[in-house]
C-alpha cells in the first residue's frame, strides 16, 4: 500500500471535519474491502479515518416499530443478537450468511452499505426491507440511497451513522454464491410489512433493485408459486466467468421462490 | 533395557514430527530469513500479453527514496537463459523448438507478468514505487492468447523466429497397426475433451534471497524449491556460469510445491545475479497476484481421440491427437510432461494392444505451463476413463464389465504396454472389488431413487487408474531427452552414541519425509525415530539430489537410505564380529542388535558405533573409524501406482448446484511405510483432483488478460466443497524397488477427475448428455439441463 495519514476521531461531528477538510480521504470501519485494495495499491487515499473510536455508532436496540443498528455493528452481532433475531430473524440469517467468519468478525454494516458493492448482502435488506439510512446530516429511505455499482446518495463530507430497519410481518432471503468469491451471485430478499411488499434482487445485476413484478404478484397472492412463474429480464444483468446473464436471470426467480419460502 | 519402545517402522502411523513446528507458526520459510543488509527486489511485469518494447526510461525511477540499483534485460543481454530440462524430437527426428527465457525481457515481452525490469531499494514498498515510476514504451502487438488462435493463419509469433507457434509435433506407437485395428473394429467411439489450465497455488507464495560474499566468491540462493540441487544445477550452469563449488541453494521449509516449485524460475537467477552486483543479499517475495500471474500453470490440453473396439467390447486399438499449450516460453520440464509423462501413460489398465498418439506443443502469449501435482497422467487418465464410460454406454456393455473385460490381468505382470512402459505389479480387479464394496455400489440406485424424490439428481462414476511415478531410471529417460540422471541420494550418518541423521536428496515441502524417511531407520536400525533427523533441502549439507516431484521421494530417496544402510549394517557387523571376536558370517543383526548366531551374545548398533569412533579396540588396519555411508540409487524402472476412485454427486437441477456427497479412494501404493501419511496424501490429492473436476479454471480473455487472477475468480477447492474422503489401500509390491514401494502422492489427483466426471455424466444421464467439460460449475450444468428443457418436468 502507499502512505497515508492515519486518523482515529472520537466523535462522529470530529470525523465529518476530517472528511470534509481532505477531499483524498477514506472511511474505514472493518476494513475487509479497502484494505485489500489498498494492499494492491489500487486505492490512494491520502489518510484514513477510522471511525472504530467513535463509541456513538455501534450496538443494536429496539426503537418502537423497528430496529436500529449502528454503523459501526459487525456483521456477527447482527448475526447472533437476540434483538434482531426475535424482531427480523430473515436479517439475522443474512448476517450470518456473509462472507466466512473473519469476515463477519470484522466487517461492519456501516461499512457494506456504503460501500454498496452489487455482490454484496447488505444492501439486499436494507432495500428489501425498505429501511431508513440514519447519516451524520439526515435520514434517506433506502429507495433513494443505492444508485447503482458502488455509488450511494451518500455526500462526500457524509457519515452514514445507523440503519433503522422497519419490522416486517415477514421476510426471507435466500442466495447463490459465486463459487470463487462466495459473494453473491444472485440473491432475494423479500418482506412484507409497514414498507409494503418488497422483493429485492443483489448479487445479479451491477446494482440491488426492486423487482417490481414480482412484488405486484406476491402483493396479491403470498406464495412461492406466485413468483415462480415470473421471468426476470437478462438484459443488463451482469454476466462473467462464474455466470452468463440468463444464469442469473433464472437464478432470480428460483432465488425469490425460496426467500418466500423462507419467510414463511 | 526392557523398556518398551512402542513400533514405529514400516507401517506404524507415527505422528507427524514436523506438524509440532508447521502447526504452531514455527515453520523457517525463505521468507522467514533475513540476512544482514538485506536489500529487496521488485520486479516491474508486462501489463501486455505481447508487445515489443521500444523504449526503458529509468531515470525517474533511479531518483527515487531508497533505490540502489534497477536492472533491465539489457544489462543481462549476455548471460543465459532459463534452459529446458528435456529435448522433445519432432516425427521427423529433428529436435523442437527451444527459444531462450531471458531472465529479463529482451526486445519483447511475451505474457502479463513477463519480468520487464528489476528494482533493488532498501524496501520492498520503496522498490515498487521505484518500479512504478520507470516508463516503458511498448508497441503492442496482436497475441495468441490460446492453442486455436496460435495456429491460425496468420496468428502472430509468440517468438519471431518460430512463425508456427509450434515447439514440436511428436508422436509414440505405432500409426499402421494402430489403423489396421481401427479398421477391423466393431465399434469406434470417438470423443473431443479438454483438460483445463489450473494454477497451482501453494499455500507459500515463491521468494527468493540472493546473497554474495565478495570475500569468498561465493553466492547463496535461498528459494522455494522442490529440488535445490536441480536449481544450482541449470542456474549455476547454463544461467549464471558459477561452478557448483561456489554456490550454494538452500531451500528450507517449503510451504507446498505441488509441482509449481520444481522449475527454475527468472526470480532465483535475478536476484542471485543482482546480489553479486549490489555486494548485498536481496529479498524477492511474491505476492498472490504474482503468484497467480507468474508460476507456471498446470494441463491445458486439446484432444481429439478414438477407441476401437470389437463385438465383445475388447480394447482393440485408440488413437489419440492432443495439442499442449506451453505458454510463452519453455519451463523446466514443460516438454516432457505431454509427451513421456501423458502419451506413455495411454495404455492405463488395459491390455489395449495398439496405441498411436500426436502430440503437438503451441506456444502462446500466456505464462509458461508446466507440472502439476501429477503431470500428464491426470490428463491421461482423464481421457481414458471418460473414452471407457463412453464406450460402455454406445456398445451397451456395463461400465464395470467393460473395465473388468480389458483390465491386465494378475497373471500378466511383467506387462510391456505399447507405449513403452514395462508395467511390474498391478491388481486391478481387486482394487475394483474393494473399492465397489467400500462405496455401496450395489446400493446406488436406491440412494438415486431417495435423492429424486428431494428433487436431486445422483450420479456415480468410477474411475480405475494406473500412473507411472517413481521417477526414473536416468538411462531410460535420458535416451528420451532428459537432460538430467533421476537417480536420488542417500547418506546415513550413525553418531557416536547412536542417533541418526540422514541426508537425503529428496525435498519436504509437506509430505511428512521427515516422519516417513525417519521411519525407515527406525525400522532397519531400530532406532527411535526421536533420534533420526532427517537432512534435506540445502546443496552444503546434502551430497547431491534430484528432489520431490513424481512421486519419487520414497521409491528412489528411500532405495537410497536403503542402500546407505545396507553399507551400515555390512560395516557394523564386520566391527561387531572383531567385539565378539566371530567371523563376520556369524553375525546376524535385527532392529539394532547385532548377533553371533546361535549364542546370547550381543552387541547393540551404540556399542557398534561408539566403537567406531571411538576405536580403542577396533581392527583398525581393515576397517576405517566412523559409521557413515553414501548411496546413489538409480531405479530400474519407474512404480506405477493404481486404484479404483469412486465418485458420487448430487445436483440441484433448479439451479446446477452440485455436491460431492461420497468419495470412495482404493488405491495400490505399493508397501505403506506410514498409513496415516497415505491417507492424508491420498485426500489432499483427492481435494485436487476435485477441484480440478468442479471447481478450478484459469481464463485469459481472447486479448490474453488473466481473468482468473485471484481468489475471487479463480475457485481453490474449500472445505466445504469436499466431502469425506475414505481412502483404503490394496497392496501389490513394487518388484525392482528394494522396499516395494510405489508412491502415493500424485494417485488422488491423478485418478479423481474422472470418477467426479463420470458421476455428473451419470447424474444427468437423462438429459442426453455425452460429455461435461471440466470445471462442471453450477452455470455449466444448469445451462446442459435448461437447454434440454423440453425432458425436465415443469416445477
Amino acid at each position: 500500500m502507499y502512505d497515508f495519514a492515519y486518523h482515529k476521531p472520537a466523535s462522529v461531528a470530529d470525523a465529518v471535519k476530517l472528511l470534509a477538510a481532505d477531499p483524498d480521504a477514506k472511511l474505514v470501519s472493518g476494513g475487509h474491502t479497502l484494505l485489500p485494495a489498498l494492499k494492491h495499491r489500487l486505492n490512494k487515499p491520502s489518510s484514513l479515518i477510522d471511525l472504530s473510536g467513535i463509541a456513538d455508532l455501534k450496538g443494536i436496540k429496539k426503537v418502537g416499530n423497528s430496529i436500529v443498528i449502528g454503523a459501526l455493528t459487525r456483521h456477527v452481532e447482527v448475526a447472533t443478537s437476540d434483538v434482531v433475531t426475535a424482531a427480523i430473524p430473515a436479517l439475522a440469517y443474512m448476517a450470518s450468511h456473509i462472507g466466512d467468519v473473519q469476515v463477519r468478525n470484522r466487517g461492519t454494516i456501516g461499512g457494506s452499505v456504503s460501500n454498496n458493492d452489487p455482490a454484496a448482502d447488505y444492501p439486499g435488506a436494507v432495500l428489501g426491507l425498505g429501511a431508513t439510512i440514519h447519516t451524520s446530516k439526515r435520514k434517506i429511505a433506502a429507495d433513494d440511497f443505492f444508485q447503482g455499482m458502488f455509488t450511494t446518495a451518500l455526500e462526500a463530507d457524509e457519515i452514514l451513522t445507523a440503519i433503522e430497519f422497519p419490522i416486517p410481518e415477514k421476510a426471507g432471503y435466500a442466495k447463490m454464491k459465486n463459487p470463487a468469491s462466495r459473494y453473491v451471485m444472485a440473491g432475494a430478499f423479500v418482506s412484507k410489512g409497514p414498507m409494503g411488499v418488497r422483493v429485492v434482487i443483489n448479487g445479479a445485476g451491477p446494482g440491488v433493485f426492486r423487482q417490481s413484478a414480482m412484488e405486484t404478484a406476491l402483493a396479491a397472492s403470498w406464495a412461492p408459486g406466485a413468483v415462480a412463474g415470473i421471468k426476470q429480464d437478462a438484459d443488463g444483468l451482469n454476466s462473467d466467468i462464474h455466470g452468463s446473464a440468463e444464469y442469473r436471470a433464472h437464478l432470480v426467480g428460483v432465488m425469490a421462490k425460496r426467500a418466500v419460502i423462507a419467510a414463511g | 533395557m526392557d523398556t518398551i519402545i512402542p513400533f514405529e517402522g514400516i507401517g506404524a502411523s507415527v505422528k507427524r514430527k514436523e506438524d509440532l513446528r508447521f502447526l504452531s507458526g514455527r515453520g523457517r520459510y525463505t521468507d522467514d530469513i533475513n540476512r544482514p543488509g538485506q536489500t529487496y527486489a521488485w520486479f516491474l511485469r508486462s501489463p501486455h500479453p505481447h508487445a515489443r518494447i521500444t523504449s526503458i526510461d529509468l531515470a525517474a525511477a533511479k531518483t527515487m527514496p531508497g533505490v540502489i540499483a534497477i536492472f533491465t534485460g539489457e544489462d543481462m543481454a549476455d548471460i543465459g537463459g532459463v534452459p529446458c530440462g528435456w529435448q522433445i524430437h519432432n516425427k521427423d527426428g529433428t529436435p523442437m523448438s527451444e527459444p531462450k527465457h531471458p531472465v529479463l525481457a529482451q526486445g519483447k515481452v511475451r505474457f502479463v507478468g513477463d519480468a520487464v525490469a528489476l528494482v533493488v531499494a532498501e524496501t520492498r514498498p520503496q522498490a515498487r514505487d521505484a518500479a512504478e515510476a520507470i516508463m516503458v514504451d511498448y508497441e503492442v502487438l496482436p497475441a495468441a492468447a490460446d492453442m486455436p488462435q496460435a495456429q491460425a493463419a496468420g496468428a502472430p509469433a509468440v517468438h519471431d523466429d518460430i512463425p508456427s507457434n509450434i515447439c514440436y509435433d511428436w508422436h509414440i506407437g505405432d500409426k499402421d497397426t494402430t489403423d489396421a485395428a481401427f479398421a477391423k473394429a466393431k465399434h469406434v467411439v470417438k470423443f473431443e475433451l479438454v483438460n483445463n489450465r489450473l494454477i497451482p497455488n501453494a499455500m507459500e507464495p515463491r521468494a527468493a534471497i540472493g546473497d554474495y560474499d565478495p570475500t569468498t566468491d561465493e553466492h547463496t540462493l535461498y528459494t522455494t524449491s522442490q529440488n535445490p540441487h536441480v536449481i544450482r544445477l541449470l542456474m549455476g550452469a547454463f544461467v549464471l556460469n558459477i561452478p557448483e563449488s561456489k554456490l550454494r541453494v538452500v531451500a528450507p521449509d517449503v510451504g507446498g510445491g505441488f509441482g509449481s516449485k520444481i522449475f527454475h524460475y527468472i526470480e532465483e537467477a535475478a536476484v542471485t545475479w543482482a546480489a553479486a552486483r549490489v555486494h548485498r543479499p536481496i529479498k524477492w517475495t511474491a505476492d498472490r497476484t504474482e503468484s497467480f500471474m507468474t508460476d507456471a500453470h498446470g494441463r491445458d490440453h486439446i484432444t481429439q481421440t478414438e477407441l476401437a473396439l470389437d463385438t465383445d467390447g475388447k480394447f482393440l486399438g485408440l488413437r489419440v491427437v492432443t495439442q499442449a499449450n506451453m505458454g510463452a516460453y519453455l519451463s523446466t520440464f514443460a516438454t516432457s510432461v505431454p509427451t513421456y509423462l501423458y502419451a506413455t501413460l495411454l495404455a492405463g489398465c488395459y491390455q489395449t494392444p495398439t496405441i498411436y498418439a500426436q502430440v503437438k506443443a503451441v506456444f502462446t502469449n500466456t505464462v509458461p505451463v508446466d507440472a502439476y501435482r501429477g503431470a500428464g497422467r491426470p490428463e491421461a487418465t482423464f481421457l481414458i476413463e471418460r473414452l471407457v464410460d463412453v464406450a460402455a454406454r454406445e456398445t451397451g456393455i456395463d461400465k464395470i464389465e467393460i473395465r473388468r473385460k480389458n483390465f491386465i490381468r494378475p497373471d500378466q505382470f511383467p506387462y510391456q504396454t505399447p507405449v513403452a512402459l514395462e508395467y511390474d505389479s498391478g491388481d486391478y480387479f481387486s482394487t475394483l472389488d474393494m473399492a465397489m464394496k467400500a462405496s455401496d455400489w450395489a446400493g446406488f440406485e436406491a440412494r438415486r431413487a431417495e435423492a429424486a424424490r428431494h428433487g436431486k439428481l445422483r450420479g456415480i462414476g468410477i474411475s480405475t487408474y494406473l500412473e507411472a511415478c517413481g521417477i526414473a531410471p536416468s538411462a531410460v529417460v535420458g535416451a528420451l531427452g532428459a537432460r538430467a540422471g533421476l537417480y536420488e541420494v542417500g547418506v546415513i550418518r550413525v553418531h557416536p552414541t547412536g542417533s541418526v541423521t540422514v541426508l537425503t536428496g529428496t525435498h519436504s515441502h509437506g509430505q511428512g519425509h521427515e516422519t516417513t524417511l525417519a521411519q525407515l531407520v527406525s525400522d532397519r536400525l531400530g532406532v527411535p525415530v526421536a533420534n533420526v533427523d532427517i537432512v534435506h533441502g540445502d546443496t552444503a549439507k546434502v551430497p547431491f539430489g534430484m528432489g520431490t516431484y513424481g512421486s519419487r521421494s520414497l521409491a528412489v530417496g528411500g532405495s537410497a537410505m536403503v542402500k546407505a544402510m545396507d553399507k551400515i549394517v555390512a560395516k557394523a557387523k564386520r566391527i561387531a564380529a572383531h567385539l565378539m571376536e566371530a567371523d563376520v558370517a556369524d553375525i546376524e543383526f535385527d532392529r539394532g542388535t547385532f548377533r553371533v548366531a546361535g549364542t546370547d551374545k550381543t552387541k547393540s548398533l551404540t556399542d557398534i558405533s561408539l566403537a567406531a569412533y571411538v576405536p580403542h579396540n577396533y581392527p583398525i588396519e581393515e576397517i576405517e573409524p566412523g559409521l557413515e555411508e553414501t548411496a546413489f540409487y538409480d531405479p530400474k524402472n519407474f512404480t506405477y501406482p493404481g486404484g479404483c476412485h469412486i465418485c458420487e454427486v448430487e445436483i440441484e437441477p433448479e439451479t446446477g448446484a452440485i455436491s460431492v456427497v461420497n468419495f470412495t479412494a482404493v488405491d495400490d501404493v505399493g508397501r505403506v511405510i506410514n498409513p496415516m501419511i497415505v491417507e492424508g496424501q491420498v485426500q489432499g490429492g483427492v481435494a485436487q483432483g476435485i477441484g480440478q473436476a468442479l471447481l478450478e479454471a484459469c481464463v485469459y480473455d481472447p486479448q490474453g488478460q488473466l481473468v482468473s487472477g485471484s481468489m475471487m475468480d479463480y475457485t481453490m477447492p474449500r472445505a466445504d466443497d469436499l466431502a469425506p474422503v475414505s481412502v483404503a489401500t490394496h497392496t501389490t509390491l513394487c518388484t525392482h524397488n528394494p522396499l516395494g514401494v510405489k508412491g502415493c502422492g500424485e494417485v488422488g489427483a491423478i485418478g479423481s477427475p474422472p470418477a467426479v466426471i463420470n458421476a455428473v455424466v451419470d447424474a444427468l444421464r437423462d438429459y442426453g448428455v455425452r460429455h461435461v467439460e471440466m470445471p462442471a460449475t453450477p452455470a455449466k450444468i444448469w445451462s446442459i439441463i435448461h437447454s434440454n428443457a423440453p425432458r425436465m418436468a415443469a416445477e
